[in-house]
C-alpha cells in the first residue's frame, strides 16, 4: 500500500511539474466558467421571470447546475485522453518502465498506483469545478443533494474515462496513439448512446452499454445503485486488463 | 576452490528465452559470488541484455530457474527483487524531477523505511558524487551525471546483486574512469554483473568473464587465467562464425 501511495503521489507531482496539468485545469475551468455564466445569466434574465408564477418552478439547481456538469462531461471526452496517454506509453517511450518493473512491486501495485494518481487529479478537477455552483449558495438556496449527485456522477464518469485511457496507454509506446485510441473509444460509447436513443431501431442495450446514459441520471439528481455498479464494473474491468497486460509483457517480452 | 566457500548470490540454471521462434538465449548458466564482478561479454545480439532482463525479473525465462541470494525469483518475485539493483541500458530516470526527489521516490519504491531514507539517499549521493547536483532537474544534467543517478538508484536499497547494462556507453574518458572506479569499489561488498562489449573495460574491472555468442555461453573463466582477452574473444567469435559458414556451405 505504501508503494501504491508513493507511485500515486509522484504521478500527481509529475503532472504538476509539467505545464500540461496546469494548462488543462486552466482551460477547462475557463470554458466551464463561461458556460456557467451563460446559464446563470439566462436563468436570471429569462427563465426566472417566466416561471415565477408557477406552483413548482424549476430551480437554479435543475437548470444551471445540471447543464454545467453535463458540459463538463462532454468537454472531458477530449481532455481525459490527454491526461491518461502518458501513464504507460510515455514510460515505454522514455524507457523508464524498468524502474517500476525491477522494483519489488507487483503489477497490481504499479497499476493501482498509476490509477490512483490520475484519480487524485480527477478529484481535484471535479472539486475546482464544483466551487462554481457552490458559490451560488451565497445568494440563494441550493439543492445540495442534487449537486452532490452530479459531482459524484462526473467523478465516476471521469474515473471510467481514466481507466479506459490507462489500459489503452499500456498497449502502446506512443502517447499520441494512446490519446487517439482513447478518444475514439470514448466517442464511440457516446455514439452508442445516441444510436440507442435513435428513432425506429434504437435499442436499450446500446443505451445501457454507453457510459453516458448512466451519467445523465446522476446529472438529473438521481442516484441509482445500478449506475454506480456499471461504473465500478467498467473501471474494474479496465484496471484488471491493464494488470494483465503488464504481466503478459513480462512473460512475452 | 576459493569460490566454493564464498556465498553464491546469483544461481541461474538452464536459462532459455524464445521470442516466438527466434531463440535469443539458449540454455545458459550464470553464477555470481559475493564480492565478485562478472563481465558478460559478447557481440551485439548475443543475448546479453535478454539474460540480464531475465535475472532482474523484468522478463520471464522460457525455461530455467533463477535464485537470487537463495530466493527463487519466479516463486517470490517481490522478495527476490528486493535483493537486486538494476541499471538498464538507458537510465530509467524521470527528467522532470530533481535528483533528490527522484532518489527519494526510488527509496520508497524499494521499501526503504522512512527513518532511513534520508541516510540512504545521502550515502548513495556521496558514493556517486551527486552531492552538488541534488537540487537540479535530471533533464538538465549531462549524460555522465544521469548515468550516475542511474547507478545511485540501483544501489539505493543496498541490494546484494547489482546488475549494470553497458554503464559506460556515451561517456567521456574521465567519466568512464570514474564509473569504473565506482564499480570496482561496489564490487567489494556487492556482487556485480556487468554487461558490455568493450574488452578493455572487462579487463579493467572484472574478476571473471562470461562470453556469450548466439545465445550460448562460449567461454566462462576467471580473468587471471586469461593472458589476452582480445585474443580469446576473437578466437571464439570467429571460430563460431567460420563453423557457421562451413555448415552453410555444406548444406
Amino acid at each position: 500500500m505504501n508503494a501504491v501511495w508513493a507511485i500515486a503521489t509522484t504521478e500527481l507531482r509529475r503532472l504538476f511539474v509539467s505545464p500540461l496539468a496546469w494548462s488543462i485545469l486552466a482551460v477547462v475551468q475557463f470554458i466551464l466558467a463561461w458556460v456557467f455564466l451563460l446559464g446563470l445569466n439566462e436563468y436570471v434574465t429569462q427563465i426566472q421571470p417566466q416561471t415565477a408564477g408557477l406552483d413548482d418552478p424549476p430551480g437554479i439547481s435543475d437548470l444551471v447546475v445540471s447543464a454545467l456538469y453535463l458540459w463538463a462531461g462532454i468537454i472531458m471526452l477530449a481532455v481525459m485522453p490527454l491526461m491518461t496517454m502518458r501513464l504507460f506509453a510515455e514510460e515505454r517511450m522514455n524507457q523508464t518502465l524498468p524502474l517500476l518493473t525491477v522494483s519489488p512491486l507487483s503489477s497490481t501495485q504499479i497499476v493501482l498506483g498509476k490509477y490512483l494518481g490520475i484519480l487524485l487529479f480527477v478529484l481535484l478537477m471535479v472539486g475546482l469545478l464544483s466551487l462554481m455552483p457552490a458559490s451560488l449558495s451565497l445568494g440563494t438556496g441550493l439543492d445540495w443533494g442534487k449537486l452532490a449527485a452530479a459531482a459524484l456522477g462526473l467523478f465516476l464518469l471521469l474515473a471510467s474515462f481514466a481507466a479506459a485511457g490507462m489500459f489503452l496507454s499500456s498497449l502502446t509506446r506512443q502517447p499520441v496513439i494512446a490519446a487517439v485510441t482513447t478518444f475514439g473509444l470514448l466517442l464511440f460509447l457516446v455514439v452508442l448512446y445516441i444510436s440507442g436513443n435513435s428513432q425506429g431501431n434504437g435499442s436499450e442495450v446500446f443505451v445501457y452499454l454507453s457510459h453516458f446514459g448512466h451519467f445523465l441520471s446522476f446529472v438529473e439528481g438521481m442516484f441509482d445503485s445500478s449506475d454506480l455498479a456499471y461504473y465500478l464494473l467498467f473501471i474494474t474491468g479496465f484496471v484488471v486488463l491493464t494488470i494483465r497486460k503488464l504481466d503478459s509483457d513480462r512473460l512475452q517480452g | 576452490m576459493e569460490n566454493l566457500t564464498r556465498k553464491m548470490l546469483v544461481v541461474a540454471k538452464g536459462l532459455s528465452r524464445y521470442y516466438s521462434d527466434h531463440c535469443a538465449v539458449d540454455n545458459i548458466d550464470v553464477h555470481l559470488h559475493k564480492g565478485e564482478v562478472l563481465g558478460l561479454l559478447g557481440p551485439n545480439g548475443a543475448g546479453k541484455s535478454t539474460s540480464m532482463q531475465m535475472i532482474t525479473g523484468s522478463l520471464a525465462p522460457s525455461a530455467g530457474e533463477i535464485h537470487i541470494n537463495g530466493i527463487d525469483l519466479l516463486d517470490e518475485p517481490r522478495k527476490a527483487k528486493q535483493q537486486i539493483g538494476y541499471l538498464p541500458e538507458s537510465p530509467p530516470v524521470y527528467r522532470d524531477l530533481t535528483v533528490m526527489e527522484y532518489l527519494h521516490y526510488c527509496a520508497r519504491l524499494r521499501n526503504v523505511p522512512a527513518s532511513q531514507r534520508q541516510e540512504s539517499v545521502g550515502r548513495v549521493c556521496e558514493r556517486c558524487g551527486l552531492q552538488d547536483v541534488g537540487r537540479r532537474l535530471i533533464g538538465n544534467l549531462s549524460k555522465g551525471y544521469r548515468q550516475r543517478v542511474g547507478i545511485a538508484q540501483a544501489i539505493l536499497h543496498n541490494p546484494a546483486v547489482v546488475i549494470l547494462d553497458e554503464p559506460t556507453v556515451g561517456l567521456d574518458p574521465i567519466q568512464i574512469h570514474e564509473i569504473r572506479h565506482l564499480i570496482r569499489e561496489l564490487g567489494q561488498e556487492h556482487g556485480i554483473i556487468l554487461s558490455t562489449h568493450i574488452l578493455p573495460e572487462v579487463q579493467a574491472v572484472c574478476d571473471r568473464v562470461q562470453i556469450l555468442n548466439h545465445g550460448r555461453t562460449v567461454f566462462n573463466d576467471s580473468l587471471q587465467e586469461v593472458k589476452s582477452l582480445e585474443q580469446v574473444f576473437f578466437d571464439l567469435i570467429f571460430r563460431e562464425f567460420e563453423m557457421g559458414q562451413t555448415e552453410e556451405a555444406s548444406a
